[in-house]
């Protein structure tokens, strides 16, 4: 069997069928992953032993006629998801052995389908970058190109999905950390609407920004992953009472008379031209299928990086405040006279210059003197996004959008350069402000065939919508088909 | 009103105060290099004073959630022998041992 052409589904009903097993499976994908990994660097730990058990029990599971859509699937999860007993370590120094004593809610939910974990992927440290270029284990190659970034920074999720090195993979979107990388290398990523998914066990980067959401081949995929990993948990009091749907039900209902707004000022300049005319070229599929376009205008789509990057560090500096070697984390090598020292030492060593960055942003925008000007500020600001995010949805249905202004760029192009980086993120920011769902598919190839994607938008908890809207187009199309060369 | 001052610097002195109440320990090439990075990117910040916020309302959180809550009953979850075991310092008397903080 080749793994190349597998998607959820059909890996399903070949296990199903008993065409394969889940241990025979998941030693096709270590085979593929021990050949090919070491290219990429998409996997920070794998999990043969485990995963091989984990395949054994859904393999019985199966045999006695029960299970669900994702039993015996091999998946991945980005190193910021607590797995028990599981080296997790966000990709920073500071937490380099350290086992976290109990699972995500996401993961246990999706422990309780029986899926197979091959492995954590790699990851921006603690989630904050935009390429995967700030990991301690080195950067993930994007596999269209591997003298360029795989995105951030869930690129190791992204990458191994587009690689054929799993079958789907979590992450997290916080500032577009799903939807770039997925854009970059040619998958779908969702991002949920804040609160759709539990973000318990999921280390923490910024509280009213974070959201957890995956990596597949198709809509469909995701869809099935959503299903099992979405709704209330009573250990994340931000997921809202909101019924989770079925998600497959109706997602062949098609777009007519579906009603695509067009927002002017994310296919300006600063946009590749390329990149506007995959996008264009996807919503003018959906108008000769009768679907309704029509342009609007989300003016202030350029503050939403001045609010994310105040309003961001301030929320991560509290929640990196944790990480001080005692309870948990790598003593530094010098541990110093008094516990002052101790504290300087170990996060001075063991956190990356991004993090220090961003840590003393959140500590200066927080204090006094600056509160106002700076977090209040953006504070209001963000109420001002989101409002403009509800008026556009009181005419039209959905957004279309490209997912970045250029296709993945070259490894080192941006590191030294935090502004630069933080500016790649403009088309995807506003989405966390709003706490809206996004779906980032692939529309297209540059002329140096980099993948292109889109993301179509929605208002809140209209994840349903997004499903039919994208999985419509990739009937009509085949982007998500093609393979990188590996 | 400008967010804060036309020509606007983040000076050495003001890194290493902010280093400090983030206890985050630098060295002297850090404090350089993290002054002129930050400098240029809280300058990006002023863009927001475009914008009139003046009977805005702050959000600090999208869902609309308020006062969430649950029993507050005591759950049997995690031994604290087994957390224990994730510190990289000396256990005694089930606690962990840090340095000195009175001095």
């Amino acid at each position: 069997m080749d793994v190349l052409n597998l998607t959820i589904s059909s890996a399903r009903d070949a296990l199903k069928a008993k065409k394969i097993s889940s241990k025979e499976l998941t030693k096709l994908y270590f085979e593929r992953i021990n050949k090919i990994d070491s290219k990429l660097n998409s996997y920070v730990l794998k999990c043969e032993k485990e995963a091989l058990i984990e395949a054994e029990n859904a393999d019985k599971k199966i045999a006695k006629g029960e299970g669900s859509a994702l039993t015996g699937i091999p998946c991945a999860l980005k190193d910021n998801f607590n797995t028990k007993g599981i080296r997790t370590t966000c990709c920073s120094k500071i937490l380099e052995n350290f086992t976290p004593m109990y699972d995500a809610t996401s993961v246990s939910k999706l422990k309780n389908e029986n899926v197979v974990i091959l492995g954590k992927t790699n990851m921006d440290e603690f989630a904050c970058g935009g390429s995967t270029e700030y990991s301690c284990f080195g950067p993930t190659k994007n596999p269209w190109d591997f003298t360029r970034v795989a995105g951030g920074t869930s690129g190791g999720s992204a990458a191994s999905v587009a690689s054929d090195l799993c079958l789907f993979a979590l992450g997290t979107d916080t500032g577009g950390s799903i939807r770039n990388p997925a854009a970059f290398c040619g998958c779908v990523g969702l991002k949920v609407t804040y609160g759709r998914v539990s973000r318990s066990g999921v280390t923490a980067m910024s509280s009213s920004w974070d959201t957890i959401g995956s990596f597949a081949k198709t809509v469909e995929d995701a869809a099935i992953v959503l299903q099992a990993i979405a709704g209330r948990d009573k250990r994340d009091s931000t997921t809202p009472d909101v019924k989770v749907p079925d998600y497959l039900k109706n997602i062949d209902k098609g777009i007519k008379g579906l009603k695509i707004g067009i927002p002017k000022e994310y296919f300006g300049e600063g946009v590749d031209t390329g990149v506007r005319d995959a996008v264009m070229n996807a919503v003018k599929e959906y108008e000769k299928a009768g679907a309704k376009i029509s342009e609007v205008s989300l003016s202030l789509t350029k503050y939403a990086v001045a609010v994310y990057y105040i309003s961001m560090p301030a929320e991560l500096s509290a929640n990196l405040a944790r990480f001080d070697s005692i309870r948990f984390g790598r003593k530094p090598t010098n541990e110093g006279k008094d516990l002052m020292d101790y504290y300087l030492n170990s996060r001075g060593e063991g956190f990356g210059d991004e993090i220090k960055r961003r840590i003393m942003i959140g500590a200066y925008v927080l204090s006094a003197g600056y509160y106002d000007a700076y977090y209040l500020k953006a504070q209001r600001v963000r109420t001002l996004i989101i409002k403009e995010f509800e008026n556009v949805f009181k005419n039209v249905d959905v957004l279309i959008a490209p997912v970045t202004p250029f296709p993945a760029f070259k490894i080192g192009e941006k590191c030294d350069n935090p502004l630069a980086m933080y500016t790649a993120d403009i088309l995807t920011i506003p989405v966390n402000a709003a706490g809206l769902p996004a779906l980032a598919l692939p529309c297209g190839f540059s002329k140096s065939n980099l993948p292109i994607g889109m993301q179509i938008i929605g208002p809140q908890f209209s994840e349903e919508l997004l499903f039919q809207a994208g999985h419509f187009y990739q009937k009509i199309t085949d982007f998500h088909k093609k393979k990188p060369e590996l | 009103m400008p967010l804060c001052y036309n020509y606007f610097v983040l000076s050495e002195e003001q890194v290493k105060h902010i280093a400090k109440l983030a206890r985050l320990g630098l060295n002297e090439k850090e404090i350089k290099k993290f002054s002129s990075q930050l400098t240029d990117i809280l300058e990006y910040m002023e863009i927001l004073n475009e914008l009139d916020t003046k009977n805005v309302e702050p959000t600090s959180q999208v869902t609309g959630l308020k006062n969430v809550t649950r029993e507050d009953e005591a759950k049997e979850w995690i031994k604290s022998e087994e957390m224990l075991t994730a510190t990289p310092l000396a256990i005694q008397n089930n606690q962990i041992k840090v340095k000195s903080v009175i001095k």
